[in-house]
């Protein structure tokens, strides 16, 4: 497929590890950001192509990850309601609550229905005009304006029976929440289409006031290997910078339309990160003038905190503090069928990659 | 979840396009992005075409990366 294809050549993937190997020297460690990162280094050995100077690291850029129980048991709190109908993507239904997960609750006769598109829950609001039908977003920058659409049109319509509950995130401030918190790291490779939203201006101090390297990527092998060598070479030279390896998705500035739209509909909140806690301003919350479709106006649910699963050290793993592979629990107690943590029922999770693809 | 794949615009109807990924068919709503033609490449995230996939740039970016790999794709 074009865009596909020519981005897993063998040939070229060899041709630039051997680059990299030619000109690297100092020990450096390079953290992938997004989940569909860590999976597509697993999924194709990266590692195995890359000199023992360079290690990678695996960040925070799991939405369902990062997002925790909370978030899941809200969710469950409000599937029990009657009269709603409670829609989501694939990624969440399996998910562990604390007591329970989306698909339990499915089979036990609640209304939950995977979408493909959140504009599906818009249709399914319309047929449905006496039920509450509540979107579950998720995601970062890449993924909320897509709830910012579905919300602007749900208005534009007068669809008042579709709500969201929002648990959307933005990546900046976490990658410098990492970053102050004590990871020690040389350079991102920074998520491709996430920036494709954004533009690069959200990286723009980590270079000055980190000194550190970003090069945002694309998501084939060739495409990740060319990140690497990018951000080798401004290590290499003392000269960390913001660069763009993905040149034909993201430009400089960004999908403005997407981004004004966001800001239309979305405001920023402090908001909880699993394994990292309180984080200013790093979550998104629908305004006041779009309030009627907050489930959380509308129909405040009161969901006390859960622990976290003893022995669970999915908070490490997504600071780039531990690996899986450190964890008592990882392919033991812990596995893709039965997970006790989110980083393993995710698929793009850090613990279900390496379990996936582990040797 | 930011998974996006590159998908070819066969047909534009108002604010949706019918795009294709391999030999199957999706739609995709416009309603994140401006200027999309038939034969376009866009970026296909969740049901919403989110960027254009600029081929200037794709080819740039082939013909540095197969001189820093001593690559010849003709041959």
């Amino acid at each position: 497929m074009k865009y596909i294809d020519e981005y897993r050549k063998k040939d070229l993937i060899l041709g630039i590890a051997e680059e990299i190997r030619k000109i690297s020297k100092k020990e450096i460690a390079l953290m992938e950001v997004c989940g569909g990162h860590t999976m597509a280094i697993h999924r194709f050995g990266l590692h195995s192509f890359l000199p023992p100077t360079i290690s990678l690291l695996s960040g925070p850029g799991c939405p369902v990850c990062v997002s925790g129980q909370h978030f899941i048991d809200t969710a469950i709190a409000y599937c029990r309601q009657p009269g709603v109908i409670l829609t989501t993507y694939g990624d969440l239904i399996r998910v562990p609550g604390s007591a329970s997960s989306l698909e339990k609750e499915r089979a036990a006769g609640m209304d939950i229905r995977i979408v493909y598109s959140v504009l599906e829950s818009l249709e399914i609001a319309r047929k449905n005009p006496g039920s509450k039908v509540i979107f579950l977003g998720i995601g970062f920058e890449t993924t909320a304006p897509l709830t910012a659409a579905a919300i602007a049109e749900a208005a534009k319509l007068k669809l008042t029976n579709f709500h969201v509950l929002s648990a959307h995130k933005v990546m900046p401030p976490v990658m410098k929440a990492l970053v102050k918190d004590g990871v020690k790291i040389n350079g991102f490779i920074a998520p491709g289409h996430v920036t494709a939203i954004t533009g690069t201006s959200i990286y723009k101090d980590l270079p000055m006031a980190f000194g550190l390297g970003v090069v945002v990527s694309g998501f084939e092998p060739v495409d990740m290997m060319q990140a690497i060598l990018m951000l080798v070479r401004q290590i290499e030279a003392g000269k960390p910078n913001v660069e763009i390896q993905y040149q034909r998705v993201v430009q400089p500035s960004g999908n403005v339309k997407a981004r004004k739209l966001l800001d239309t509909v979305f405001e920023l909140k402090d908001d909880y990160w699993r394994g990292l806690g309180m984080i200013p301003l790093s979550g998104l919350k629908i305004r006041g003038k779009f309030s009627e479709f907050d489930i959380e106006k509308i129909l405040p649910v009161d969901v006390a905190m859960a622990p976290e699963p003893k022995g669970c050290i999915c908070g490490m793993i997504l600071r780039g503090l531990k690996k899986p592979t450190d964890c008592k629990l990882f392919a033991r107690r812990c596995t893709p069928s039965d997970p006790v943590g989110a980083c393993m029922v995710s698929g793009e999770g850090t613990c279900a990659t390496y379990y996936k693809y582990r040797e | 979840m930011c998974l996006a794949i590159p998908a070819k615009v066969i047909q534009v109807k108002g604010s949706n396009a019918l795009v294709l990924i391999g030999d199957t068919e999706y739609n995709a709503s416009l309603l994140l992005i401006d200027d999309v033609k038939e034969g376009d490449f866009i970026m296909l995230h969740a049901g919403f075409a989110i960027q254009k996939v600029d081929e200037e740039e794709a080819i740039e970016t082939m013909r540095l990366l197969n001189e820093v790999a001593g690559y010849d794709p003709e041959s």
